[in-house]
């Protein structure tokens, strides 16, 4: 064992870390944007929201994130006519993709409230929307959280792919010093501990979460 | 606009050689995919077992094996064992690894495949293990099983009807994780259509092709594995509507 090799090259992995960071921001907000307009509109009556919308969900939860990275590389430049950088493709699949399975959560978050809370809304005189934003919403979202909390989790670690269209993230630099220096072992052992610490805080704020969740169901 | 300058030509799906390596790349998918889930199923059940169990190390183990791979990104579990496992072996041993397995970024992807889904596998059974009635225990143990046979002919059959729609899910996981092999080289077909794009120049319609077989693929997975929910339905449970 020789962690020599992590203290040398500590600067240039971290460097890395702010990377993945980032990417994992844009993509969680963008996708949980995305994925509650999206959750929202399969729940919709309106058979020309609702169909298109589910077409789109189950296209891309059919299909591995790898692909849909390079998909969207090869077809931006296509339909813009222009190339995009890197950052801004992995951010756009990213979003495109989580979109699908944030819905998903929202859709389940959304239909756990009772029916009488929709109607009782309505029925007080608000609109559609103004009861989802209003009532459904802040309801929803206290059983989602701990759901949308392990699926961030999720995204964290997926950012780790993003390194195939040469994003230089954490995963990447490690992959890097390691074909400098040859330390296999001991870089891939320090990467699995690094994502496995900060995964476990995110895990574990889910777990409890859901916990409190519950407790207060029982009172 | 760019759509308007750009040249489709799809007969980079059949044309020599290109048509071949497509064909190849779906095949190599496809048995990856189910040997890891072979070697997932074991492996997740066993470990379900032991969460389940009262035998505190196997809980112990079994827990901290969810939670590590539950933490960790599986590029990372990928890397490992392409690069980081065989320098645990000595020297020779190394040298005895790369002559008698000609394709071991193929088996490195397929133990990493399989022991990542494992742990997902392990979870789904551990709550269907635990979903099962206590009385169903007693029963199978009132009636002269021992606990290999307890699990062997009840809880094992019963807990699997439970949760086949979530692990239909999860071999679905396990299949779309597939891809990421091509990160070690393994040519499956997304490697495979991205590696046709630096010759050709058309990776998109590569990757359109690629994205259709796994969509056909996981479309009649779940066409498929609705029929068997449907005829190994527990009678009195409650029925996903629909």
């Amino acid at each position: 064992m020789d962690v020599d090799v992590i203290v040398r090259n500590a600067p240039f992995i971290f460097g890395g870390l702010y990377l993945t960071v980032q990417l994992a921001v844009f993509a969680i907000g963008g996708g949980l944007v995305l994925g509650i307009l999206l959750g929202a509109a399969r729940l919709s009556r309106q058979p020309w929201l609702y169909y298109p919308v589910s077409g789109y969900v189950h296209f891309f939860r059919g299909l591995p994130l790898l692909l849909v990275i390079f998909w969207l590389y090869f077809l931006i430049p296509v339909i813009t006519g222009r190339n995009l950088n890197e950052f801004a493709a992995a951010v756009i699949a990213f979003i495109v993709y989580e979109a699908a399975y944030f819905s998903e959560i929202v859709r389940a978050g959304i239909q756990s409230v009772s029916r009488g809370q929709r109607m009782a809304g309505l029925s007080s005189g608000m609109t559609g929307v103004q009861t989802l934003r209003h009532v459904i919403l802040p309801q929803a979202l206290r059983t989602m959280v701990p759901s949308l909390v392990t699926h961030s989790v999720v995204i964290f670690q997926d950012t780790s792919l993003a390194y195939v269209i040469g994003l230089r993230e954490f995963l990447r630099r490690v992959n890097l010093v390691d074909a400098r220096e040859a330390r296999s072992l001991e870089l891939y052992l320090f990467a699995g501990l690094v994502y496995f610490i900060l995964c476990s805080a995110g895990t574990f704020t889910g777990k409890r979460l859901e916990r409190k969740n519950r407790e207060r169901k029982v009172r | 606009m760019g759509l308007l300058n750009y040249q489709f030509d799809w007969s980079v799906l059949w044309r020599a050689p290109y048509g071949q390596m497509m064909i190849q790349g779906i095949f190599t998918t496809v048995h990856l995919s189910l040997i890891a889930w072979g070697l997932a199923l074991v492996l997740g059940i066993l470990i379900g077992v032991l969460r389940t169990q009262p035998w505190l190390p196997g809980r112990i183990f079994g827990a901290a094996y969810v939670q590590i791979f539950r933490n960790t990104p599986f590029l990372v579990h990928l890397f490992f064992w392409y690069y980081a496992a065989p320098l645990i072996l000595p020297e020779s041993g190394q040298q005895w690894l790369y002559d008698t397995v000609p394709n071991y970024a193929y088996w490195a992807g397929v133990a990493g495949l399989g022991m990542y889904t494992a742990s997902r596998v392990a979870e789904q059974f551990r709550s269907g293990f635990s979903s099962i009635p206590a009385d169903q225990y007693r029963a199978a143990y009132a009636s002269g099983l021992r606990t290999f046979q307890v699990y062997r002919w009840v809880i094992i059959p019963y807990g699997f009807r439970l949760i086949l729609p979530t692990i239909t899910t999860e071999f679905l996981t396990c299949f779309k994780n597939s891809a990421l092999t091509m990160t070690i080289g393994v040519m499956e077909i997304t490697h495979t259509a991205y590696y046709i794009d630096s010759f050709t120049w058309h990776g998109l319609e590569t990757t359109t092709a690629a994205s259709l077989v796994y969509l056909t693929i996981a479309w009649t997975v779940i066409a498929v594995m609705g029929q068997v929910e449907k005829r190994v339905y527990i009678p009195g449970q409650i029925r996903k509507a629909g």
